[in-house]
Protein backbone atom coordinates (compact mmCIF):
# COMPACT_ATOMS: atom_id res chain seq x y z
CA UNK A 1 0.00 0.00 0.00
CA UNK A 2 1.41 3.35 -0.96
CA UNK A 3 1.83 6.20 1.58
CA UNK A 4 -0.92 8.18 -0.18
CA UNK A 5 -3.37 5.33 0.35
CA UNK A 6 -2.46 5.12 4.04
CA UNK A 7 -3.01 8.87 4.40
CA UNK A 8 -6.33 8.60 2.58
CA UNK A 9 -7.57 5.77 4.82
CA UNK A 10 -6.51 7.54 8.02
CA UNK A 11 -8.04 10.87 7.00
CA UNK A 12 -11.29 9.36 5.76
CA UNK A 13 -11.67 7.22 8.91
CA UNK A 14 -11.19 10.29 11.13
CA UNK A 15 -13.56 12.34 8.96
CA UNK A 16 -16.32 9.74 8.97
CA UNK A 17 -15.95 9.18 12.71
CA UNK A 18 -16.23 12.92 13.33
CA UNK A 19 -19.25 13.09 11.01
CA UNK A 20 -20.92 10.31 13.01
CA UNK A 21 -20.29 12.29 16.18
CA UNK A 22 -21.86 15.38 14.52
CA UNK A 23 -25.13 13.55 13.97
CA UNK A 24 -25.21 11.61 17.26
CA UNK A 25 -23.69 13.71 20.04
CA UNK A 26 -26.14 15.30 22.47
CA UNK A 27 -24.41 18.59 23.20
CA UNK A 28 -24.88 20.99 20.27
CA UNK A 29 -21.67 22.95 20.89
CA UNK A 30 -19.70 19.70 20.77
CA UNK A 31 -21.53 18.72 17.58
CA UNK A 32 -20.39 22.00 16.01
CA UNK A 33 -16.77 21.30 17.03
CA UNK A 34 -16.96 17.79 15.55
CA UNK A 35 -18.30 19.45 12.39
CA UNK A 36 -15.14 21.60 12.29
CA UNK A 37 -13.01 18.41 12.44
CA UNK A 38 -15.06 16.84 9.63
CA UNK A 39 -14.59 19.91 7.45
CA UNK A 40 -10.83 19.83 8.09
CA UNK A 41 -10.73 16.20 7.00
CA UNK A 42 -12.55 17.04 3.77
CA UNK A 43 -10.07 19.89 3.19
CA UNK A 44 -7.21 17.36 3.46
CA UNK A 45 -8.96 15.19 0.87
CA UNK A 46 -9.14 18.24 -1.43
CA UNK A 47 -5.35 18.53 -1.07
CA UNK A 48 -5.01 14.85 -2.03
CA UNK A 49 -7.15 15.62 -5.10
CA UNK A 50 -4.67 18.38 -6.09
CA UNK A 51 -7.34 21.05 -5.66
CA UNK A 52 -5.39 23.27 -3.27
CA UNK A 53 -7.61 26.28 -3.88
CA UNK A 54 -10.62 24.36 -2.62
CA UNK A 55 -8.76 23.20 0.49
CA UNK A 56 -8.03 26.85 1.34
CA UNK A 57 -11.57 27.92 0.47
CA UNK A 58 -12.92 25.06 2.60
CA UNK A 59 -10.96 26.26 5.63
CA UNK A 60 -11.90 29.91 5.11
CA UNK A 61 -15.56 29.56 4.08
CA UNK A 62 -16.74 26.40 5.82
CA UNK A 63 -14.69 26.50 9.01
CA UNK A 64 -14.11 30.24 9.24
CA UNK A 65 -17.61 31.35 8.33
CA UNK A 66 -20.21 28.59 8.30
CA UNK A 67 -19.11 26.63 11.39
CA UNK A 68 -18.60 29.83 13.38
CA UNK A 69 -22.04 31.06 12.28
CA UNK A 70 -23.50 27.77 13.53
CA UNK A 71 -21.78 28.15 16.89
CA UNK A 72 -23.23 31.66 17.13
CA UNK A 73 -26.71 30.36 16.32
CA UNK A 74 -26.33 27.66 19.01
CA UNK A 75 -25.28 30.26 21.56
CA UNK A 76 -28.16 32.58 20.61
CA UNK A 77 -30.62 29.73 21.16
CA UNK A 78 -28.90 28.81 24.36
CA UNK A 79 -31.56 26.99 26.34
CA UNK A 80 -31.73 24.37 23.58
CA UNK A 81 -28.02 23.57 23.84
CA UNK A 82 -28.61 21.94 27.22
CA UNK A 83 -31.98 20.43 26.36
CA UNK A 84 -32.38 17.43 28.68
CA UNK A 85 -34.85 15.68 26.35
CA UNK A 86 -33.88 13.31 23.55
CA UNK A 87 -31.89 14.95 20.74
CA UNK A 88 -33.09 12.42 18.22
CA UNK A 89 -36.49 11.55 16.73
CA UNK A 90 -38.58 8.59 17.79
CA UNK A 91 -38.42 7.49 14.13
CA UNK A 92 -34.63 7.38 13.95
CA UNK A 93 -34.45 3.64 13.03
CA UNK A 94 -36.33 4.43 9.81
CA UNK A 95 -33.82 7.21 9.08
CA UNK A 96 -30.94 4.78 9.71
CA UNK A 97 -32.46 2.22 7.36
CA UNK A 98 -32.97 4.84 4.62
CA UNK A 99 -29.36 6.05 4.98
CA UNK A 100 -27.97 2.49 4.90
CA UNK A 101 -30.08 1.57 1.84
CA UNK A 102 -28.90 4.68 -0.04
CA UNK A 103 -25.29 3.89 0.91
CA UNK A 104 -25.64 0.28 -0.20
CA UNK A 105 -27.15 1.30 -3.55
CA UNK A 106 -24.37 3.83 -4.22
CA UNK A 107 -21.64 1.30 -3.34
CA UNK A 108 -23.33 -1.32 -5.53
CA UNK A 109 -23.43 0.98 -8.56
CA UNK A 110 -19.89 2.29 -7.99
CA UNK A 111 -18.55 -1.28 -7.86
CA UNK A 112 -20.27 -2.17 -11.13
CA UNK A 113 -19.07 0.94 -12.94
CA UNK A 114 -16.27 0.47 -15.49
CA UNK A 115 -14.30 3.62 -14.60
CA UNK A 116 -14.35 3.06 -10.83
CA UNK A 117 -10.73 1.90 -10.70
CA UNK A 118 -9.34 4.66 -12.93
CA UNK A 119 -6.19 6.50 -11.88
CA UNK A 120 -5.54 10.23 -12.26
CA UNK A 121 -3.43 11.27 -15.24
CA UNK A 122 -0.60 13.64 -14.26
CA UNK A 123 -1.08 17.28 -15.21
CA UNK A 124 0.71 18.25 -18.46
CA UNK A 125 3.66 20.62 -18.10
CA UNK A 126 2.59 24.24 -17.60
CA UNK A 127 -0.97 23.32 -16.65
CA UNK A 128 -2.10 25.40 -13.67
CA UNK A 129 -5.59 24.41 -12.43
CA UNK A 130 -6.06 27.60 -10.41
CA UNK A 131 -5.26 29.79 -13.42
CA UNK A 132 -7.59 27.72 -15.62
CA UNK A 133 -10.34 28.06 -13.03
CA UNK A 134 -9.91 31.83 -12.84
CA UNK A 135 -10.06 32.14 -16.63
CA UNK A 136 -13.08 29.83 -16.83
CA UNK A 137 -15.02 31.88 -14.27
CA UNK A 138 -14.68 35.17 -16.13
CA UNK A 139 -14.78 34.07 -19.79
CA UNK A 140 -18.03 34.99 -21.46
CA UNK A 141 -18.01 31.78 -23.51
CA UNK A 142 -17.37 29.59 -20.44
CA UNK A 143 -18.90 30.10 -16.99
CA UNK A 144 -19.35 33.86 -16.60
CA UNK A 145 -23.18 33.72 -16.43
CA UNK A 146 -23.39 30.92 -13.79
CA UNK A 147 -20.74 32.72 -11.74
CA UNK A 148 -22.69 36.00 -11.81
CA UNK A 149 -25.94 34.19 -11.00
CA UNK A 150 -24.24 32.55 -8.02
CA UNK A 151 -23.09 35.94 -6.75
CA UNK A 152 -26.59 37.40 -7.15
CA UNK A 153 -27.97 34.37 -5.26
CA UNK A 154 -25.49 35.01 -2.44
CA UNK A 155 -26.41 38.71 -2.29
CA UNK A 156 -30.13 37.96 -2.27
CA UNK A 157 -29.70 35.29 0.42
CA UNK A 158 -27.70 37.62 2.66
CA UNK A 159 -30.25 40.45 2.30
CA UNK A 160 -33.01 37.91 2.95
CA UNK A 161 -31.20 36.65 6.06
CA UNK A 162 -30.97 40.20 7.43
CA UNK A 163 -34.67 40.84 6.75
CA UNK A 164 -35.74 37.54 8.34
CA UNK A 165 -33.62 37.92 11.45
CA UNK A 166 -34.52 41.62 11.91
CA UNK A 167 -36.04 42.26 15.32
CA UNK A 168 -39.00 44.54 14.51
CA UNK A 169 -39.75 45.50 18.13
CA UNK B 1 -2.29 5.75 -6.24
CA UNK B 2 -5.79 6.04 -4.88
CA UNK B 3 -8.50 4.64 -7.17
CA UNK B 4 -11.50 6.83 -7.96
CA UNK B 5 -13.91 4.43 -6.25
CA UNK B 6 -12.38 5.15 -2.82
CA UNK B 7 -13.36 8.79 -3.10
CA UNK B 8 -16.83 7.88 -4.35
CA UNK B 9 -17.44 5.45 -1.47
CA UNK B 10 -16.10 7.95 1.07
CA UNK B 11 -18.44 10.61 -0.34
CA UNK B 12 -21.36 8.17 -0.28
CA UNK B 13 -20.69 7.39 3.40
CA UNK B 14 -20.42 11.09 4.29
CA UNK B 15 -23.62 11.82 2.35
CA UNK B 16 -25.52 9.04 4.13
CA UNK B 17 -24.32 10.17 7.56
CA UNK B 18 -25.57 13.67 6.72
CA UNK B 19 -28.85 12.21 5.44
CA UNK B 20 -29.28 10.32 8.72
CA UNK B 21 -28.64 13.53 10.65
CA UNK B 22 -31.20 15.47 8.60
CA UNK B 23 -33.85 12.77 9.05
CA UNK B 24 -33.27 11.96 12.72
CA UNK B 25 -32.22 15.17 14.52
CA UNK B 26 -34.79 17.25 16.41
CA UNK B 27 -32.78 20.46 16.70
CA UNK B 28 -33.05 22.69 13.62
CA UNK B 29 -29.38 23.75 13.80
CA UNK B 30 -28.36 20.08 13.85
CA UNK B 31 -30.48 19.50 10.74
CA UNK B 32 -28.54 22.32 9.02
CA UNK B 33 -25.28 20.61 10.05
CA UNK B 34 -26.49 17.44 8.34
CA UNK B 35 -27.17 19.43 5.17
CA UNK B 36 -23.63 20.82 5.35
CA UNK B 37 -22.23 17.27 5.53
CA UNK B 38 -24.25 16.29 2.45
CA UNK B 39 -23.01 19.34 0.49
CA UNK B 40 -19.42 18.48 1.45
CA UNK B 41 -19.88 14.95 0.14
CA UNK B 42 -21.13 16.41 -3.15
CA UNK B 43 -18.04 18.62 -3.35
CA UNK B 44 -15.71 15.64 -2.79
CA UNK B 45 -17.49 13.84 -5.62
CA UNK B 46 -17.31 16.81 -7.99
CA UNK B 47 -13.61 17.36 -7.40
CA UNK B 48 -12.81 13.63 -7.63
CA UNK B 49 -14.58 13.37 -10.99
CA UNK B 50 -12.80 16.53 -12.14
CA UNK B 51 -9.36 15.20 -11.18
CA UNK B 52 -9.80 11.63 -12.42
CA UNK B 53 -11.87 11.98 -15.58
CA UNK B 54 -11.86 15.49 -17.09
CA UNK B 55 -9.17 17.61 -15.48
CA UNK B 56 -8.60 19.61 -18.69
CA UNK B 57 -12.18 20.95 -18.51
CA UNK B 58 -12.96 23.15 -15.54
CA UNK B 59 -16.66 22.25 -15.21
CA UNK B 60 -16.18 20.20 -12.03
CA UNK B 61 -14.27 22.93 -10.24
CA UNK B 62 -16.71 25.65 -11.36
CA UNK B 63 -19.61 23.56 -10.08
CA UNK B 64 -17.81 23.12 -6.75
CA UNK B 65 -17.41 26.92 -6.51
CA UNK B 66 -21.16 27.29 -7.04
CA UNK B 67 -21.86 24.62 -4.39
CA UNK B 68 -19.76 26.71 -1.97
CA UNK B 69 -21.86 29.80 -2.74
CA UNK B 70 -25.11 27.86 -2.36
CA UNK B 71 -23.95 26.35 0.95
CA UNK B 72 -23.08 29.81 2.31
CA UNK B 73 -26.45 31.28 1.31
CA UNK B 74 -28.32 28.22 2.59
CA UNK B 75 -26.72 28.44 6.01
CA UNK B 76 -27.24 32.23 6.25
CA UNK B 77 -30.96 32.01 5.47
CA UNK B 78 -31.39 28.84 7.54
CA UNK B 79 -29.81 30.29 10.66
CA UNK B 80 -31.76 33.55 10.25
CA UNK B 81 -34.95 31.46 10.16
CA UNK B 82 -33.84 29.51 13.24
CA UNK B 83 -33.18 32.70 15.19
CA UNK B 84 -36.47 34.25 14.06
CA UNK B 85 -38.43 31.11 15.07
CA UNK B 86 -36.63 30.95 18.41
CA UNK B 87 -37.57 34.57 19.13
CA UNK B 88 -41.26 33.90 18.52
CA UNK B 89 -41.72 30.39 19.96
CA UNK B 90 -38.76 29.95 22.37
CA UNK B 91 -37.99 26.62 20.68
CA UNK B 92 -36.05 25.34 17.68
CA UNK B 93 -37.19 21.73 17.91
CA UNK B 94 -38.41 20.85 14.42
CA UNK B 95 -41.44 18.94 15.77
CA UNK B 96 -42.73 22.07 17.55
CA UNK B 97 -42.63 24.22 14.41
CA UNK B 98 -45.85 22.89 12.93
CA UNK B 99 -47.90 26.01 12.18
CA UNK B 100 -47.96 25.26 8.45
CA UNK B 101 -49.05 21.67 8.98
CA UNK B 102 -52.80 22.25 9.32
Amino acid sequence: MSPLQVIFILVSAITLGAALMVVTTRNMVRAALWLVLTLFGVAILFVLLEAGFFAVAQVIIYIGAIAILMIFAIMLTRRIAHDPGPQINATWPIAAVIALVVFGLIVFFVQGWGKAASQPAPFPAGFDPLRELGVALVSANQYLIPFEIASILLLAALIGAIVIAWDKK
Amino acid sequence: MIPLSWYLIFAAALFCIGLFGVLSRRNAVAILMGVELMLNAVNVNLLAFWRYLTFEKMAGQVFAVIVFAVAASEVAVGLALVISVYRRRQSIVADDINLLKY
